[in-house]
């Protein structure tokens, strides 16, 4: 039970890191609290893996600290924190029973047998692998192993945290969502932080409490899902979540209108700050752009509009730009002519790629 | 509708059988034509039916009790080679290194002793050894040590198996290493954070992981060793005396040396019976274990 605490933490794989670009993980300050279900999302070869192994202790940090609570464990072994890891591919050791898997950890640390016994028959009752606990562990399918390396973590009753490693990369997807259920309750029974890394955002959005994104080694926003989705802080979380991912557009924004090519978009808010030598794009999600009948609104050319189940979403094209959009229900098509309605609460402003705030429109408030 | 024949196959069967039966089933067979003969010479042939293999298997008789010598001085060489080659290339495979240039530089060290023809090996060990002018002898006997594997036994055996553990160990050590490659990182991560210690590591991750080619290591040095000839014949010529004539020794001594082609043709008989009963017992085995994890998985 712990609190982890990174401190100006930065690694780099080559021997002497000199610029930004040598660092497979930039510095990061953050704060995991005891308890927590956190998600580290992001695309292959973020750095997340490399920050998940800075906190097992598999990995020494070239810079920072790693504080659980108090207590710097920088240079601290992984058997001495109290950490449990679960990998991509399940980890089990062949010869063993699954009972003797799951005590393995305890016998490493000479816990008298008897409690052992308790704890692995506690455990398996949690993970519903009691029925398989005699079986070879080595004859089990990929969902059940990736319970015991699991459950391996779970039987010290010591560990701070578990930590994740993509664990359900090769689970069936129909196991999938048992397991990530089976990984809820437990983290509600047993009060332990975890730190789940995935590239997939729905096991993120669906799993932690908290996301943390990444991308290109640095965290580009921490918070809810619905704070991801409503107010992405950086035009790559925009884009890397939501499916299709969030409408990115170059333009140039006066006071409060934007104008994409010759196309002008009234604001809610005054965005006066914006330098001309930035990169200021437009963002806004499918979901708050809404196709209509050629009318009032943005003029658009449409390509395609995909049935996705629960909704339908347009391709459009808007002055030589493609754009998706949500077709709301009972309203059809006709030729390829339409316009777009845009939610002017859910218009973002980037500059270089960042969020830019803004400021309240005469004294309104959005 | 019927398939249309095709006789081409035979063309490309036919000359694969000819070669097998030149190859393979002729020479046996002159060899249990010569099995059941006698001869003496002026290749004149006399039926003998199974006399040789019933004076072979009798202890009590001069040649079965040759046999029944060589035999056992066969595997208790195999024995012996097994029990060092095997641990101590599961040690040299672990103690090799993982990663970075070094791991080339090893490789091509360790297939060295491979690639050394198998009389030159002798050659080697012959000049290596001796007390006069070889490097080796030279010193063990100037340390104080009476070495003389020309003269002493013991000196003779300890000679050969040195020799072939030098020989033969990478082999060993190459198959292993090679299983422990296909080990992924993540069960050496999960070792760790489980608090496994190294013994353990070895015990519950490494071992299970090398048993496959393990066994293929164990089969290929079992058959090498009981088939060993070159090395000893050069090295010692199966002296002092009988004391390392083994079966493959004697049996080129019976043919070659004292022309009884009847004897011999009957012992390399019974020799390759033993071979592949062994190899067929090795095989099962392998097989069965395989077929019985397969069961349990289904």
């Amino acid at each position: 039970m712990a609190r982890i605490t990174l401190d100006h933490l930065a690694h780099a794989y080559k021997a002497n890191p000199r610029n930004a670009e040598d660092y497979a993980l930039k510095e990061i300050n953050h704060v995991w609290s005891q308890g927590g279900a956190y998600a580290l999302l992001g695309p292959s070869g973020c750095g997340k893996t490399t920050l998940l192994n800075i906190i097992s202790g598999l990995v020494r940090p070239t810079r920072g600290r790693v504080l659980f609570d108090e207590l710097d464990v920088t240079d601290l072994s992984t058997e001495s924190r109290n950490i449990a890891q679960v990998f991509q591919f399940p980890v089990v050791y062949d010869t063993m029973t699954v009972r003797e898997n799951l005590a393995f950890p305890l016998k490493n640390r000479n816990v008298p047998r008897d409690r052992t016994a308790r704890r692995v028959e506690e455990i398996a009752s949690l993970l519903d692998l009691t029925r398989v606990l005699d079986r070879k562990a080595s004859n089990l399918t990929a969902d059940m192993k990736q319970k015991i390396s699991l459950g391996r973590g779970l039987v010290r009753p010591d560990v701070a945290a578990i930590l994740f490693d993509e664990p359900l990369t090769v689970i069936d997807p129909h196991l999938k969502w048992q397991l990530r259920s089976t990984l809820k309750e437990i983290h509600r029974a047993l009060d332990i932080t975890m730190i789940y890394v995935t590239h997939d955002q729905t096991e993120a959005l669906t799993f932690a409490d908290k996301v943390v994104v990444m991308h290109d080694g640095a965290v580009v926003q921490t918070g809810t899902p619905e704070e991801l989705f409503e107010r992405p802080a950086h035009t790559f979380v925009g884009h890397f979540i939501g499916s299709p991912g969030m409408n990115i557009l170059p333009c140039r924004v006066e006071g409060s209108t934007a104008f994409v090519g010759n196309t002008m978009i009234s604001l809610r808010r005054v965005y006066r700050t914006l330098s001309d030598g930035e990169h200021i794009e437009l963002g806004i999600r499918p979901e708050f752009v809404r196709l209509q009948p050629k009318g009032a609104g943005l003029p658009v050319q449409v390509r395609r509009i995909d049935d996705i189940g629960r909704a339908r979403i347009a391709r459009v094209e808007m002055n030589g730009r493609s754009l998706a959009a949500s077709v709301p229900d009972g309203i059809s098509i006709e030729g390829r002519e339409a316009s777009l309605v845009l939610d002017p609460k859910h218009v973002h402003i980037y500059a270089n790629g960042h969020l830019v705030a803004g400021e309240a429109n005469g004294g309104q408030t959005s | 509708m019927t398939k249309p024949l095709n006789n081409r196959a035979w063309f490309f069967v036919l000359p694969v059988f000819a070669i097998v039966a030149f190859s393979a089933i002729l020479p046996i067979m002159t060899v249990v034509n010569y099995s059941v003969q006698d001869t003496f010479g002026n290749n004149q042939f006399f039926w003998n039916g199974i006399g040789w293999f019933q004076e072979l298997l009798d202890p009590s008789s001069q040649l079965g009790e040759q046999f029944l010598s060589s035999l056992m001085r066969t595997l208790l060489f195999s024995a012996i080679i097994l029990l060092i080659e095997v641990p101590l290339g599961i040690a040299v495979a672990l103690s090799m290194p993982r990663e970075g240039w070094t791991v080339a530089l090893c490789l091509v060290l360790m297939a060295l002793p491979l690639l050394i023809p198998w009389n030159v090996v002798g050659t080697i060990w012959q000049v290596f050894a001796r007390g006069d002018i070889g490097l080796l002898g030279w010193v063990v006997n100037r340390l104080g040590i009476d070495y003389n594997y020309t003269g002493d036994p013991i000196d003779a055996w300890v000679t050969i198996i040195v020799m072939d553990v030098w020989h033969w160990t990478s082999l060993v050590a190459l198959l292993c290493y090679a299983g422990l490659k296909s080990i992924p990182d993540a069960y050496y991560q999960a070792a760790r954070i489980d608090g496994a210690s190294r013994w353990a590591v070895f015990r519950t991750i490494q071992l299970p992981k090398m048993r496959r080619v393990l066994l293929i290591a164990v089969l290929l040095r079992f058959m090498d060793s009981f088939m060993i000839y070159t090395e000893p014949f050069v090295l010692t010529g199966g002296g002092p005396g009988n004391a390392t004539t083994f079966l493959s020794i004697d049996l080129v001594k019976l043919a070659l040396g004292q022309f009884d082609l009847g004897k011999a043709a009957a012992m390399s008989l019974v020799y390759n019976l033993i071979i592949l009963a062994i190899c067929w017992v090795f095989y099962t085995v392998m097989t069965n274990v395989d077929a019985e994890r397969e069961r349990i998985e289904a």
